[in-house]
């Protein structure tokens, strides 16, 4: 009987003393260490203010690339633009079909090809998505200051 | 028996009522409000949107992600806005063919989602066929081609509204589909 009730102290001595330096722990991981990110001073754990949502200014033209490879950046808003099994909206405009008659820019072909180096006579499934790789332009200012140079053949 | 009943019905509609001219107009009146303003009232439910979200429920979520529920300016439209014509005959005409949807309801031939995606090439492609005949008419009464001004829209719309919408060539429909809901599959859809 006693040594049940040593038992039960014990063990309640030792969830006390153990929550409290836990929490502590939890404490010490979520500590960013006064260190300014780009989402502020704000701790991990802790939910940050959410920016403003950015705006897409109407009346972009076309915006030049940045280096060679870049996936050339979408210069209007595509709120509602659906791409799923059935229709993809991009394309309406941009595949080669239609994109004489909406004066818009046209697919590249390389998004013609398949895994295996297959040349289809569409666009490959796996680049059907295209946000995926283009993204539209908004209004917001650089976050960092940014000192890239494009290549000279592009400047 | 019968012919006992109907002779004396008929004497009653032949015989001038002895109740005041002015009493029998007031029922006239009262009567007509009474029914023609139940009518409207009845016309005016199966317009709400609760009345086709009890069917269509899925369909009506999903004008939730588009301009049509939730823009800048708080001003929206609801299905009927679109679906059922304002002009009185045509409104009318559209209700009665709509009875046809009450079988569909009974037979249950949308009400699953499965069922309803099976079906929405085929109902996107009714539903357009119709604005096509009208000219847009449901788009037009609230987008007036004549009150559009063209320094406000953006070059691609100037483009295609001062020409082919301007000549009567296309109509609304023609290029916004899926403005409201999503799309079916557009494979073999003129302009996709």
């Amino acid at each position: 009987m006693k040594k049940r009730l040593i038992a039960l102290c014990i063990a309640t001595l030792i969830t006390f003393t153990a929550l409290p330096a836990m929490s502590v722990t939890q404490d010490l991981t979520s500590n960013n260490g006064g260190v300014r990110s780009l989402r502020g001073l704000v701790e991990i754990s802790t939910t940050n203010k959410s920016e403003m949502l950015k705006r897409v200014p109407r009346e972009q033209t076309l915006i030049d690339r940045n280096y060679v490879q870049q996936p050339p950046i979408i210069p209007h808003s595509t709120r509602g633009y659906y791409i799923n099994l059935n229709v993809n909206k991009c394309l309406s405009c941009h595949s080669f079909k239609n994109a004489g008659e909406m004066d818009a820019p046209k697919i590249s072909v390389t998004h013609f090809e398949a895994r295996d180096g297959m040349m289809l006579s569409d666009v490959s499934p796996r680049r059907y998505f295209c946000l995926q790789c283009h993204v539209t332009q908004v209004a917001a200012k650089p976050l960092v200051k940014n000192t890239f140079q494009p290549v000279k053949s592009l400047q | 028996m019968l012919i006992n009943l109907l002779k004396r019905l008929w004497l009653i509609m032949r015989t001038p009522s002895s109740a005041a001219m002015g009493f029998i107009l007031l029922l006239g009146f009262s009567g007509g409000i009474i029914f023609w303003g139940g009518f409207n009232i009845g016309m005016e439910l199966t317009n709400s949107e609760e009345f086709c979200g009890g069917c269509h429920a899925p369909i009506v979520a999903e004008i939730q992600e588009t301009i049509h529920y939730s823009n800048r300016s708080g001003v929206r439209a609801i299905c009927s806005d679109c679906h059922v014509p304002h002009n009185w005959t045509d409104k009318i005409i559209r209700k009665v063919q709509a009875s046809k949807e009450l079988v569909a309801f009974a037979l249950g031939t949308i009400n699953t989602q499965e069922k309803f995606e099976a079906r929405r090439s085929h109902l996107a492609n009714r539903e357009w066929l119709r604005m096509k005949k009208n000219d847009s008419q449901e788009c037009r009464n609230c987008h007036q081609f004549k009150y559009m001004d063209f320094s406000e829209q953006g070059r691609r719309s100037v483009k295609q509204h001062s020409t082919a919408l301007a000549s009567g060539d296309k109509t609304c429909v023609d290029c916004h589909k899926g403005i409201a809901h999503r799309l079916p599959d557009m494979s073999g859809i003129e302009g996709w």
